[in-house]
């Protein structure tokens, strides 16, 4: 099973880096093809514009029949997203398909970012301001936007050679 | 699947009949079905003693009666709508087994009841998936139907005469393999079997799905059919399958409830107890297995003479509230302002409510203001105010209390109830007893079982009676029902008693069994009018409760 969720990652990524989406990047770990990095650039008119939010994505050997676990690792301020970088999408729990490859996730959390579902809050303070304050919430949204442009790819990968390897020892 | 029955049975079509329009048809079916072992070990469940005006008629199935109900419904649409077997079952499902209402809809506009229920229209090729493993002569026939499919779905779907390569796993097959290899439904989208398989058995397993598994490309809503599942998963995956039907299928008929009892695997079938008669029945029935449940709310015992709903009630009330409310009654106040309930927990006598700032004394429940300067002690006990706040606070007290009283008799008849199994093997032990030293035969002592049968169905509807009795409004007719109560609790208390008695010499048994057969008759009399009355009470709608109905 596991040689088949390769040769499926290694076709998305031959697909995304041929044929990329708008506004998304992604690639594998260098070492380890089950955990990918991803930027997803915020959609133009929306408070999160300009925003390059920071991703990863870990793979399981039964993927593409279970999906990937996806967690931003850039701070989000988002209804449907928890603190801790995780987020509630439905189609990577009960609607997920097995048709769906890197590409259709990263592309289905960028239309997640400006059309959030408040109904699910995974994050209460960003849902109430987002139903009740949308100026509060874009100025809260412009806020971590900003902050995305710190943790700059560079920057991180100085700062966290630890914390990557720690991720392979576990994989392995 | 099992082929047509002979004894297919007229039950299934008057499903939706009203409730008391059935009896002749259960007669009916009790005298055209097969004869059952079972039956001949438990004649009880076929002739109720005599009809209650409250007692409900009920048939217990076997799981191939359910199957074999599925099929005829299934062979009736198959027939009158003129589609495949499992086009048939599948548009069912999507209407819940009504046939009528599918019927309606079918003549109404055939391309959106198929589609709704995830199939097309029949001018596409609906049935290609019988033809799999692929059968070259039905080949020809498919090929011109699918030029009236819709261009969208044909351009997706790839021509198995080409290579292809499984989106999924990305394995390629090459043209003379695709046919056997890869699969995909009348939607066109193509797979290959072992991601079906993969994908299908996760269905199946992980999540339980049955009736309603869709085409795996995202957004499809293509129905996954019966054979194609059956071909494509293991053998012990389709069986779970179709148990997960047969589970659904009882489900989703409100005349059909599994036994609750572990381990066993038959089917209620009541026609008498819809949702809407639950506020005046008690649909008590008796498995095959030899348990009591609840057919209106599965409850796994009989809790007559208490109504579906307020057992739920009373069940979320316990569950939340008794452990709870016995420690708060100790140990707390309620602030005299807002009600909030309040321990104290150290400090001066001088309260103030975290919840709404009012001060008070703990002392005297009075305002501290009240208190002027007298700042560590109350002497202010008897002053008006201070009475006041005490009456407000007894009287959420007294419904704490008036709680609990319900709550302990219930809790101790249930507590009895545990004890079941020790009170029979004393009572056996009793029994050998007599036997010996009293010269009884075997069946001159089942006098004491017979007894401690009573008792114990007895303290069972007790139990429930004071569930019934916390939830009625006080009237007359509450005082009654209340003496109905205090009549059998105490036929079963001295029963009880008579029962305890130690067997002293042969003289004394002789009388101890007069006394015993003598009031184990009574307490049955007794609990016979309590069931009675009370039933019978809600049909005359003679009941009034304190909560809604």
């Amino acid at each position: 099973m596991s040689t088949a969720a390769k040769r499926r990652l290694i076709r998305d990524f031959k697909r995304l880096a041929s044929d990329p989406p708008v506004g998304i990047s992604g690639s594998p770990n260098p070492d380890n093809i089950m955990i990918w990095n991803a930027v997803i650039f915020g959609p133009p008119d929306t408070p999160f514009e300009d925003g390059s939010f920071r991703l990863t994505l870990t793979f399981s050997d039964s993927y593409p029949n279970k999906p990937p676990t996806v967690r931003f690792v850039s701070k989000m301020f988002h209804p449907n997203i928890y603190a801790n970088g995780e987020l509630c999408l439905d189609i990577l729990q009960n609607r997920w398909s097995p048709t769906y490859d890197v590409a259709a996730i990263l592309t289905s959390v960028q239309s997640l970012l400006n059309d959030p579902n408040p109904a699910s809050p995974a994050n209460v303070d960003a849902a109430q301001l987002f139903k009740e304050n949308s100026k509060e919430y874009e100025r809260r949204v412009k806020q971590t936007v900003e902050l995305s442009w710190l943790d700059n790819p560079e920057e991180i990968e100085a700062a966290e050679p630890e914390s990557s390897s720690n991720i392979q020892a576990v994989a392995a | 699947m099992s082929s047509d029955g002979e004894n297919e049975d007229l039950m299934f079509e008057d499903e939706y009949d009203d409730a008391f329009d059935q009896d002749e048809d259960m007669e009916d079916v009790d005298s055209t079905s097969e004869p059952d072992v079972y039956d001949a070990l438990s004649p009880a469940i076929e002739e109720a003693p005599q009809k209650k005006p409250y007692d409900i008629s009920w048939k217990v199935r076997t799981l191939q009666e359910i199957i074999d109900m599925q099929n005829k419904e299934i062979k009736k649409i198959q027939s009158l709508l003129e589609v495949p077997a499992s086009t048939a079952a599948i548009l069912l499902r999507h209407y819940v087994w009504n046939s009528e209402k599918l019927q309606e809809q079918f003549w109404n506009d055939p391309t959106a009841a198929l589609q709704g229920a995830g199939l097309s229209p029949p001018s596409s090729p609906s049935t290609r998936t019988q033809t799999l493993p692929s059968s070259p002569e039905k080949r020809p026939n498919r090929l011109p139907r699918t030029t009236v499919a819709s261009p969208s779905i044909r351009t997706r779907s790839r021509l198995p005469t080409e290579p292809f390569e499984c989106p999924i796993c990305c394995t390629d097959f090459d043209k003379t393999l695709v046919e056997g290899s890869t699969f995909a439904m009348g939607c066109g989208h193509r797979f290959c079997r072992d991601c079906w398989g993969e994908y299908l058995s996760g269905k199946v397993k992980g999540e339980g799905e049955s009736a309603k598994i869709q085409c795996m490309e995202s957004g499809c809503q293509r129905v996954v059919r019966e054979e194609v599942i059956d071909e494509i998963v293991s053998s012990d995956i389709s069986k779970r399958y179709h148990n997960l039907l047969n589970a659904a299928f009882v489900a989703d008929s409100s005349n059909l409830r599994w036994c609750p009892h572990p381990n066993c695997e038959y089917i209620i079938e009541c026609n008498q107890a819809p949702a809407r008669m639950l506020n005046q029945l008690v649909p008590t029935v008796e498995c095959k297995c030899g348990h009591e449940l609840c057919f209106g709310c599965g409850y796994g015992a009989s809790h007559r003479p208490v109504l579906c709903r307020i057992v739920k009630m009373w069940e979320k009330k316990c569950a939340d509230d008794s452990e709870t409310a016995n420690w708060l009654q100790a140990n707390t106040k309620e602030c005299t302002k807002c009600q909030s309930t309040i321990e104290k927990n150290g400090g001066c006598n001088h309260m103030t409510c975290k919840k709404c700032k009012w001060e008070f004394c703990w002392v005297c429940m009075g305002p501290w203001s009240e208190h002027g300067t007298n700042w560590y002690q109350c002497n202010r006990f008897d002053e008006r105010s201070g009475i006041d706040a005490r009456d407000t606070q007894a009287k959420s007290r007294a419904s704490l209390e008036r709680y609990l009283h319900y709550f302990n008799r219930w809790a101790n008849h249930e507590h009895s109830a545990k004890l079941d199994a020790e009170f029979y093997r004393k009572t056996e032990k009793k029994m050998e007893q007599m036997q010996n030293s009293g010269n009884l035969s075997w069946i001159e002592v089942q006098f004491a079982k017979a007894a401690v049968d009573a008792v114990i169905k007895a303290r069972i509807t007790l139990k429930w009676s004071y569930c019934m009795a916390f939830y009625l409004k006080r009237n007359n007719m509450t005082e009654l029902f209340e003496d109905n109560q205090r009549d059998l609790e105490r036929a079963v208390e001295s029963l009880g008693y008579l029962l305890e008695q130690n067997i002293v010499d042969t003289d004394s048994i002789a009388k101890l069994r007069q006394d015993i057969t003598n009031q184990a008759a009574y307490v049955q009399k007794r609990h016979d009018i309590l069931m009675d009355d009370t039933l019978k009470g809600y049909l005359e709608r003679r009941w009034e409760f304190s909560v809604d109905i």
